[in-house]
């Protein structure tokens, strides 16, 4: 045991046909992220330093549902949401309603190190921002043709848009079965839709370090904040663990989920593995999410409750794999 | 098992020698909310609705850091933010960022009950209790002169001040344990709970004096300041920053659930993860036990339970 461990994730809930080009694209995708993050990883960069590195990139890349490429409010602009978290004294960054941030981590890794704060919102975080001189772009920067097309359907069917929406495994017929189908967020039928991005770490030091970005759900109203940058709910890191969650914002809230893996940990003694699974199966109830977390003795897991999550996972000693289902 | 219901008026360096001036305002408010609380739940009101409106009635006063009376940003503004969560359904609402909403809790609660959402802030936020037909006020109306002064001494002081703090060294570490005193002023908070194990909580607050625009502290996250379920229902007050990393109010729950600990071992378990100087919490449980916990010089608050038990105090209680 020992040694370094990675996780990176880019969303929970996956359409079972969803196209393989896309599929392929995702594990491109988290193949290049993974890959970066082992780099950083080798070159002893510390936890907290690989996880802004590994989701910028994901930010960037407009696949995924965070910076470029992220889901739209209702009103068809951008706001999007980070928050990071380094496990040896807990501290943590966090932003909301960014709309012309190129890298919403970065900026709240800012939020951490440079301000007396944890978690800064809105125009004051885009003051902030300003003031930093980090990179700024217009809100248009960050739409996709993909998503414009998503936001009229969402607004077509009248709800909100999750980001991938899951078909239930239930098989039932008639029409009205369709509503219970291929739901998350009660959200109807399937088309690809992006997804919050996150990345934990432990480094060779066995500090671990978590961070989630997103974009949100789509068809949100304007000023809506789900669990990605809050801490405790989409982001958590201490001594023991580093978790980012992904899913249904509203449930990981409520079950505070990124701090129940570690909890659990903490309080009961759970190893890693069982945590992830003990909080997966006992703490969503209704709802539909998946985590992926990190220990300090460089353990990896993951969980999910929804048909597949788009993830990818490495360890020092070699173990490597990238997933979706 | 019987209600139970604890209020506060935020945790701070409360100098032993405040005036009576200040002292007993306070006390007044906060004697009377608690008993709007008890009186609600006397006419078996859900606790929900009790810690809505005893928050209510500390938002209106003027003497605590909530609604009228909300600290200022570093801009003279007023950002407002509250939180709501019910023990049983773990429903939550929060907002942050409000500015002419005369009850930021009230507007929490709409977002729980009439959006599919947890949180919305800053314009959003307002815009939706416009939609809701929410009462709403200039700015003006929300802030008092002894807050434009405490503004001043903080940004002649430099340095972001607490709710209750003492005037301190320049650079402040997040975690500083803050010093000598000059603004009495702090977060409220309520929990309830009624003689079927109901839970509810709720707190509002302006924030701490000279936060950056934007700014966003515990009271609004689930978990940190607040925090409810099945076991105990949580409101903690105090250094924002600090009661974030601690996930206080969750903790208080968890302990009880993974460790079997009693409310008044978790409340005290769930403080030490928080640096000296830094917070309080109050909370109760499902059997109606009351805890209320500070690791501040004092905490304003009160608490009362069904069978008769009754207690108002600022600094340290020979019960507690």
């Amino acid at each position: 045991m020992g040694g370094w461990a990675i996780a990176v994730h880019g969303g929970a809930g996956v359409d079972p046909i969803l196209p393989n080009e896309r599929q392929e694209e995702a594990t491109r995708l988290l193949t290049r992220c993974l890959d970066i993050g082992i780099s950083a990883l080798r070159s002893n960069l510390s936890a907290i330093d690989v996880v802004e590195l590994v989701v910028r990139e994901l930010e960037t890349d407009p696949l995924f549902n965070s910076g470029r490429g992220s889901a739209l409010t209702e009103k068809g602009t951008v706001e999007m949401e980070a928050s990071i978290m380094d496990g040896p004294k807990r501290r943590c960054g966090a932003v909301s309603g960014l709309t012309t941030v190129k890298n919403p981590i970065s900026l709240a890794r800012l939020v951490m190190d440079k301000t007396p704060h944890s978690y800064l919102g809105f125009a004051g975080a885009e003051e902030f921002a300003r003031k930093q001189g980090v990179e700024l772009v217009d809100n248009e920067y960050f739409i996709t043709e993909d998503n414009v097309g998503m936001l009229k359907l969402a607004k077509e069917a009248n709800s909100i848009l999750f980001d991938y929406r899951i078909p239930t495994l239930t098989t039932c017929g008639g029409g009205a079965a369709m509503e219970n189908q291929l739901q998350m967020n009660g959200l109807p039928i399937s088309l690809y839709a992006p997804e919050t991005v996150g990345c934990v770490v432990v480094d060779k030091q066995g500090h671990c370090a978590a961070a989630t970005s997103t974009g949100g759900l789509m068809n949100k109203m304007t000023g809506r904040i789900g669990d990605s940058p809050l801490i405790g709910s989409g982001t958590y890191a201490c001594d023991l663990v580093a978790v980012s969650c992904t899913g249904e914002g509203e449930a990981i809230i409520r079950s505070t989920l990124a701090r129940e893996v570690a909890a659990v940990m903490e309080y009961k003694g759970l190893n890693l593995h069982e945590a992830v699974d003990y909080v997966i199966k006992t703490r969503l109830d209704e709802g539909k999410a998946g985590l992926i977390a990190v220990s300090k003795n460089g353990e990896v897991a993951c969980g999910f409750n929804t048909t597949g999550m788009f993830r990818g996972c490495a360890t020092e000693d070699g173990f490597l794999e990238v997933g979706v289902w | 098992m019987g209600w139970a219901i604890a209020v506060h008026g935020g945790a701070g360096d409360i100098p032993l020698s405040l005036p009576p001036e200040k002292r007993l305002p306070r006390e007044a408010a906060l004697r009377r909310c608690l008993d709007v609380g008890i009186a609600a739940l006397k006419a078996h009101n859900h606790p929900l609705d009790v810690v809505e409106l005893v928050v209510r009635e500390l938002e209106n006063n003027p003497h605590f850091n909530a609604g009228k009376g909300s600290v200022l940003t570093t801009s003279g503004t007023v950002e407002m933010e509250a939180c709501i969560m019910d023990g049983k359904t773990m429903k939550c609402g929060a907002v942050s960022g409000v500015s002419t909403v005369v009850n930021a809790i009230s507007l929490a609660r709409l977002v729980m009950d009439k959006t599919p959402h947890i949180y919305l802030a800053f314009d959003g936020a307002e815009a939706f209790a416009r939609e809701q037909g929410l009462e709403t006020v200039e700015m003006s109306h929300f802030i008092t002169p002894e807050n434009i002064e405490r503004l001043k001494q903080a940004q002649e002081a430099d340095r972001v001040q607490l709710d209750y703090t003492q005037p301190i060294q320049k650079e402040v570490p997040k975690d500083a344990a803050l010093a000598d005193g000059d603004s009495q002023i702090g977060t409220v908070g309520c929990v309830a709970v009624d003689s079927e194990g109901n839970l509810a909580t709720a707190t509002s607050t302006g924030g701490i004096v000279n936060k950056m625009v934007g700014r966003i502290g515990d009271t609004p996250i689930i978990g940190a300041g607040t925090y409810a379920n099945h076991l105990c229902a949580v409101s903690a007050t105090g250094r924002g920053e600090a009661i974030i990393r601690g996930t206080i109010a969750r903790d208080v729950a968890a302990v009880m659930e993974f460790k079997g600990l009693s409310l008044k071992e978790a409340a005290a378990y769930a403080m030490d993860r928080v640096p000296r100087g830094n917070a309080g919490l109050i909370a109760v449980s499902s059997t109606g036990e009351v805890a209320m916990l500070f690791n501040t010089t004092g905490m304003f608050r009160a608490c009362a339970t069904e069978d008769g038990y009754s207690e108002f105090s600022i600094w340290d209680s020979p019960t507690e």
